[in-house]
């Protein structure tokens, strides 16, 4: 079982409110808050790729684990909106740190990626002793395709999210995960080569508000915890109101499902390392305290990851 | 459990999340009525598995499943005994 040496984040310097986009999309931005807890988001510069994204937090993470980037012996990054169809960003962010023999691989699943990268470090840091995993998206280009489609188009923020794991030391140690696929929905949330995009929330909202807790019920319960017992779980930011639904159904206070959707949208596979990079820095990690990871994607896939500050 | 007895339970059920107090037509979709949205819809499910003791698996998790009274009832009687 590998260690959390740190994560880290890069957002995109331009902000767009929800009045800014209401305007541009003729509702009212109350309803946007409403339905999704957002305020705000951030866009990317038509210049700013996945790869500058996945870049900037991978080098601010190596940053904070005072790593240099030679260190790495396994890079992977996650991400479902890179426009390439081969080869994914890896290679590319593997190029730009530096790294010229590395293995790098990609994870191309929105929203659950960065978990799924987190999970396959883990396996893999006793072979690769340093793993670096990234997760960058360029959502605006989705939400932002004309005809604008305001369900769409309310959700989406671009920003990267990096977490370095290694076999040797850090801040807290992952004890257990648990992973699932089912393919029965994968028409539900897809985004084809042909640039088609089908997103059916109701479908997605049902499935993930039943699959999100049970997951999580499913990590505790073979590692003999409550609900009750977790002080912080940190969830894909899909919606706000998905991550209260999931903190209801477990029995346990919203406040402990840390968020930051407010600020920066759904960024896709992204997202669980921002919020973790946010939490991380406003309170983090302590000896013997368990804290719950959670994703779910486009697949559908979802899981969870138990981690323990040391 | 009859039909009838069914049919009044879902209606039950239907009108404590509802966003409206009014009764829908049976075939009425209750989405495009907006009288249920896409997060009560979850609390739905949960809510008729709990009157009709029965788990709905994540396969039959169709929203259209779930889209009128008559669809509810439809697939519920397909749960009965």
């Amino acid at each position: 079982m590998a260690f959390i040496e740190a994560f880290a984040s890069y957002l995109p310097e331009k902000v767009v409110t929800n009045a800014e986009l209401a305007a541009r999309l003729d509702c009212d931005p109350a309803w946007i808050t409403r339905a999704s807890g957002i305020e705000q988001r951030r866009y990317a510069a038509d210049t700013e790729s996945v790869v500058d994204l996945a870049v900037a937090a991978a080098q601010a993470c190596l940053t904070r684990a005072a790593r240099a980037p030679s260190d790495v012996q396994l890079l992977v990054v996650a991400s479902a909106s890179d426009p390439t169809r081969f080869p994914g960003p890896a290679s590319l962010v593997a190029h730009r740190l530096g790294l010229e023999q590395t293995p790098a691989l990609d994870v191309p699943v929105a929203s659950a990626g960065g978990l799924i990268g987190m999970i396959l470090g883990n396996a893999l840091a006793d072979t690769y002793s340093v793993v670096l995993v990234v997760a960058a998206e360029k959502m605006s280009s989705l939400a932002l395709r004309e005809p604008l489609d305001p369900n769409v188009a309310i959700l989406f923020g671009d920003g990267a999210g990096a977490c370095l794991l290694s076999s040797a030391r850090g801040r807290a140690r992952i004890a257990d995960h648990v992973l699932h696929s089912d393919g029965a929905f994968a028409g539900s949330l897809a985004w084809r080569a042909d640039g088609t995009f089908s997103m059916d929330g109701r479908s997605v909202l049902l499935q993930a508000s039943r699959k999100f807790p049970r997951v999580i019920a499913e990590l505790l319960e073979r590692n003999a915890l409550n609900a009750s017992e977790v002080p912080v779980f940190l969830m894909h930011q899909a919606n706000q109101n998905l991550m209260d639904a999931t903190a209801r159904a477990l029995g346990v206070p919203a406040p402990r499902f840390f968020s930051n959707i407010r600020a920066y949208g759904n960024t896709s596979s992204a997202s669980l390392f921002i919020a973790a990079a946010d939490w991380q820095q406003s309170a983090g990690f302590q000896s013997g305290v368990p804290v719950v990871f959670a994703a779910f994607g486009a697949g559908f896939h979802w899981g969870a990851v138990l981690a323990r500050g040391l | 459990m009859t039909d009838a007895e069914r049919r009044t339970a879902i209606r039950d059920i239907v009108r404590q999340f509802a966003a409206e107090a009014r009764e829908p037509e049976p075939t009425e979709s209750l989405f495009d009525s907006g009288l249920i949205d896409s997060f009560v819809l979850p609390q739905l499910v949960t809510a008729l598995e709990e009157a009709f003791h029965i788990r709905i698996p994540d396969s039959d998790l169709n929203p259209r499943q779930f889209e009128s009274l008559a669809r509810i009832e439809a697939y519920l009687s397909t749960r009965a005994e």
